[in-house]
């Protein structure tokens, strides 16, 4: 016998989103979606251990959300025929040639540009992902009060502001997709390496969870090549998760990894949505060229078996797409290993990112290869003075405390 | 319908260029033919303003704007449009056209 709580949380996954979405373009009031469908999974909470899981839980679940937000506005016009401020429907006359899914417009919605990116992220979470606020708090180690006002100041906007619940006029389409994938990588990032020291250096919670937005995202938008890049990316990062951090809690770089901890369903998973990008024969953007850079790595046995001749190529391409010093950063590092240290630093020592802790460490690991302890010594302490993570600032100390003594 | 003003965010007196002056008279006219237009126009320097307090029962007249600040409101649109994406566009537009930032906010409803 299945438990009912396990059938509750898999529902709440799958489910949440749609019945949030379908309720606010039923209701045009995204506050009240959201707020009934949340007390519609507690009513399930209550009813289905006893009463059995419906047939279809997503109908059941949305029909219920919908009583509620019906019985609750009639009380809301009777209490003030004015309150009601109705979220702004906007159709665009060509639907996109996607599925035409409400869920899309919550995503657009949430990921609006006219909102601080901290709301974009907290309303995604919450909108989208189905997490409550005391989650996404502790996410961001925010205060529990401070991120409820954050989500309220936010839905407030889209209410007087008129944000509109709707897919972007045609010509805004891929800045704003580019904009909902910034969201998501954003969410990956802090799990993935929280900036933060007194946070967890890595929190599966939030990988997983940017992971499976992502793959929303994907459903709704199958054509875009970006999407779909930015998935393989994380898929590919997240397979390496589990040799990413040693027992000790210190960052393990690519190069001292067990590859055999490595998630191999996740790297085929990955492997597999690049080749189909290549194949697409499209130009690939910043996160399909990310991802073929991390399917080069991860389809090495090890380090020296890396083929770098690729992964430079792939990092030339990436500069032409973003030239960036911190992608010319990491091109340097694949150079290194392509054309000697000396080569890799004599490009890193051009780059203007004296406040990136990254610049110091890669400077610290060639001057280590060329001999130069001095310097070397004296770039890990720049790195460690101002790296945030605490696995990252813990490798950086065994590295320094590893050069020979002056 | 709502209304937004559109606020151009400016931080010296100089006026319009005429090249600039030429822009902004064509997104004008386009506000007017698209039916977007309720009513715009530019302002003079702040240090043309005066505030008047009259809480206390006789108006207090006070020389100079409100708040001395290095940013001013330089002219403003107030256009009519169905949801801010409309107003975004807009306000990319017009502030193109005027060679200036510009703030979009919606004007309350009734």
């Amino acid at each position: 016998m299945t438990d009912v709580r396990e059938v509750i949380t898999r529902v709440h996954r799958e489910e949440w989103a749609r019945v949030v979405a379908t309720l606010a373009r039923r209701l045009g009031d995204l506050d009240v979606a959201e707020e009934m469908t949340a007390e519609a999974f507690a009513i399930a909470v209550e009813r289905w251990p006893s009463d059995g899981v419906p047939a279809n839980p997503g109908a059941w679940l949305t029909t219920t959300a919908y009583r509620k937000a019906i019985d609750h506005l009639r009380r809301e016009v009777k209490r003030d025929e004015k309150h009601r401020e109705a979220l702004v429907l906007s159709d665009t006359p060509e639907p996109l040639g996607t599925i035409d899914d409400d869920r899309l417009r919550l995503v657009f919605t949430c990921c609006h540009p006219a909102l601080a990116m901290e709301a974009r992220i907290a309303l995604t979470l919450r909108m989208v992902g189905g997490l409550t606020v005391p989650e996404i708090a502790r996410a961001f180690l925010v205060e529990e009060a401070a991120m409820g006002r954050r989500i309220t100041r936010a839905k407030a906007k889209i209410k007087a502001a008129r944000i509109p619940y709707g897919v972007p006029f045609r010509e805004d389409i891929p800045a704003r997709v580019t904009g909902v994938l910034v969201v998501l990588f954003l969410i990956f990032n802090e799990g993935y390496l929280a900036s933060d020291p007194a946070k967890e250096p890595v929190r599966g919670d939030l990988t997983a969870e940017a992971i499976r937005l992502t793959r929303l995202v994907r459903v709704l938008l199958p054509a875009d090549g970006e999407v779909a890049g930015l998935l393989a990316l994380m898929l590919l990062t997240e397979a390496r998760r589990p040799a990413r951090v040693s027992a000790s809690g210190e960052l393990v770089t690519l190069e001292d990894q067990d590859r055999g901890a490595w998630d191999r369903e996740l790297i085929a998973e990955g492997h597999a949505l690049v080749r189909q990008r290549l194949a697409s024969g499209q130009a690939p953007g910043r996160y399909q060229l990310l991802a073929a850079i991390n399917a080069v790595h991860t389809d090495a046995p090890d380090l020296r078996a890396t083929d770098w001749s690729q992964v430079v190529a792939l990092y030339d391409q990436l500069v032409r797409v973003d030239p960036s010093p911190i992608v010319r950063l990491n091109r340097a590092i694949a150079v290194a290993e392509l054309d000697g240290p000396d080569v890799a630093l004599a490009e890193v020592d051009r780059l203007p990112l004296q406040g990136y802790h990254l610049f110091h460490a890669t400077r610290a690991e060639l001057l280590r290869r060329l001999h130069r302890s001095e310097e070397s010594r004296a770039a890990y302490d720049a790195a460690i003075e101002l790296a945030g993570n605490t696995a990252e600032t813990a490798h950086l100390i065994r590295r320094r405390d590893q050069l020979a003594g002056p | 319908m709502a209304q937004y003003l559109l606020s151009v965010l400016f931080d010296s007196n100089d006026l319009a260029t005429e090249e600039e002056q030429a822009a902004i008279d064509v997104f004008n006219e386009r506000l007017q033919t698209d039916g977007h237009w309720v009513f715009a126009g530019g302002l003079a320097s702040p240090s043309t303003a005066t505030v008047v307090d009259a809480r206390g029962g006789e108006p207090v007249f006070t020389d100079g704007p409100y708040l001395e600040s290095k940013e001013h409101i330089a002219g403003f649109w107030i256009i009519e449009a169905p949801h801010l994406d409309v107003a975004l566009r807009l306000a990319a537009a017009g502030s193109k056209a005027c060679n200036r930032r510009v703030e979009v906010r919606p004007v309350l409803g009734e």
